[in-house]
């Protein structure tokens, strides 16, 4: 227990540290948030969609929480390059509780750095249908940020180099953002993309959110959402920390 | 304590270690010997559960790495030949981190994280960002940390490299006092030849992946024919030069077996 504590303890750590990092990863959701928000809200609207910037918010917030989490699980790499993985790899602990503690690190920093960017939709203009769904919106963040964290882990024990953690960004995260439905509605798709749409993880997060938060353009049911959400997280971790456990240095 | 036999590690098609047998006994200070690429940390990362051997046999305290490693692992400390602190916390942090992983109960764990960040002259920037260290302190830093909990099992990866004499000699003094005291058994490679004939009761010379020779360093230096162990770790060894890495051509020959495997 104490080492799951203490490795969630240092990517906390790590992250209060590194405030000029935590100011520039807002820079991108922001961007989003304002340009696209503003940009595409006149269509959007005029097509009977409603409120593009109410959309939109929540699935900003996901990508939020998306990068930062599967930022942290591939962090691995970093601590394989610095070194500091084999001090930990060698400690007298599971290497279950270390990927543990490490993904719970990871996920409570995306969660935060998620709860920033709600703090400043809402700035911006966004507003829930009821302050009291905050929570279970929060629920839902908590839900993706250990997904993805898991699934950085996963990745992140087979990357050597730098080369491979940007093949991972351009073909993996990205895709995963732009077909999880946070920019625009997984309602009347054709029948490949809706089917995409359905196997990223991602989807499951923003639609939870848009549904507790009563953004309009939901797709699935709320329960469906947290289902499917929580059996992705429990998979990515069983198979994060089997390929964890497989490390050599 | 540590039992090896016919330990092999191969990378590729390049054999680093190669049929390997050695036994330290409970208690006894070992020396790993051997030109820089002789296969010494690889031994070290497959005895402390990093790396898997291709084949042969591990025993660490009766245990077998592979398939107890929790157990190996609660039994050996390490301090390695490469980095492995985390530069974004502090010295004091990492510390702190290390006796927790490590089930150092908290109040023995900043008692002796004090006296050692203080033996090691590290107390006064306790709360500076490792990243800042030189290359001396962070390598005094690893050893501190190497030093807070104490296993049965020590493995020392050249300590020494990049240290001041006055930082060796604190180093040395601790590992017999350990020794001596809490009867922990030391594994530990260096190139300094006069450090190993000082504090070693046993010592292996490793060359291309092949121990080529073993015994006390008196033995050693008898077997040779020569007064001092650095003139017999020449004989053994030959004296032209080593790379870290494997020469350019086997290295090349692997990257092509790579490339067919790839291809097909
Ligand atoms: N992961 C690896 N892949 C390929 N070759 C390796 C790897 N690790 C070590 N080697 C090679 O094995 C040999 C022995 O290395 P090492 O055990 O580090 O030597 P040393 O005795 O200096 O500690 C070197 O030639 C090194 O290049
Ligand atoms: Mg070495």
């Amino acid at each position: 227990m104490s080492a799951i504590y203490i490795l969630w303890w240092r990517e906390l750590r790590r992250y209060t540290r590194s405030r000029a990092q935590m100011i520039v990863s807002l820079g991108q959701p922001l961007l989003y948030l304002l340009v696209l928000g503003s940009g595409f809200g006149h269509v959007f609207q005029k097509a009977g969609m409603g409120n593009y910037f109410q959309f939109i918010s929540p699935g900003v917030i996901g990508m939020m929480v998306l990068f930062s989490s599967i930022f942290s699980g591939l962090g691995l790499l970093w601590d394989r390059q610095f070194g500091f993985l084999k001090e930990t790899l060698v400690a007298p602990v599971s290497r279950l509780q270390i990927m543990i503690g490490r993904t719970l690190g990871g996920a409570t920093v995306a969660v935060i750095q998620g709860l920033i960017v709600m703090i400043l939709s809402v700035l911006f203009g966004f507003r829930p249908q009821n302050w009291l769904a905050i929570p279970a919106a929060i629920g839902f963040m908590v839900l993706i940020a250990v997904c993805f964290a898991a699934l950085g882990t996963a990745i992140g024990s087979g990357l050597q180099d730098m080369q491979g953690f940007q093949l991972i960004m351009n073909f993996l995260v990205m895709p995963i953002y732009f077909l999880s439905g946070a920019i625009f509605p997984l309602t009347n798709q054709g029948v490949v993309l809706s089917f995409i749409t359905r196997l990223d993880p991602l989807s499951y997060g923003v639609d939870g959110m848009r549904n507790v938060l009563g953004a309009p353009n939901a797709a699935f049911n709320p329960v469906v959402d947290l289902i499917v959400l929580a059996a992705f997280g429990f998979a990515f971790i069983l198979f994060g920390a089997w390929r964890f456990s497989k490390i050599e240095i | 304590m540590i039992r090896v036999q016919n330990l092999v590690k191969t990378f590729g098609s390049f054999t680093a270690v190669n049929d390997v047998s050695f036994e330290v006994a409970e208690g006894e200070i070992f020396a790993f010997l051997g030109p820089n690429g002789a296969g010494k940390t690889t031994t070290i990362k497959m005895l402390t559960t990093l790396l898997q051997p291709t084949s042969g046999s591990i025993s660490l305290d009766g245990l077998n790495p592979k398939t107890h490693h929790n157990q190996v692992r609660q039994r050996f400390g390490i301090v390695f030949q490469d980095p492995s602190l985390d530069g974004e916390l502090t010295a004091w942090e990492n510390m702190e981190l290390h006796g927790v992983l490590y089930h150092v109960p908290s109040k023995i764990r900043r008692q002796r994280s004090e006296e050692l960040l203080k033996l090691f002259e590290l107390w006064e920037r306790k709360d500076e960002q490792a990243k800042k260290f030189s290359g001396g302190m962070k390598r005094r830093l690893e050893i501190a940390r190497g030093f807070l909990h104490t296993p049965r099992i020590l493995f020392l990866d050249e300590p020494t490299l990049g240290l001041d004499p006055q930082s060796r000699n604190q180093l040395w003094s601790h590992v017999k006092r350990v020794n001596e005291t809490e009867k922990v058994t030391v594994f530990l490679t260096t190139h300094y030849m006069d450090e190993a004939d000082r504090v070693a009761h046993r010592i292996g010379v490793i060359d291309h992946g092949k121990l080529v020779a073993q015994g006390t360093p008196r033995e050693i230096k008898d077997s040779t024919g020569t007064e001092t162990l650095e003139d017999a770790f020449l004989k053994l060894t030959g004296d032209n030069i080593r790379d870290e890495s494997a020469s350019s051509t086997d290295q090349l020959r692997q990257f092509a077996k790579m490339w067919q495997k790839g291809g097909r």
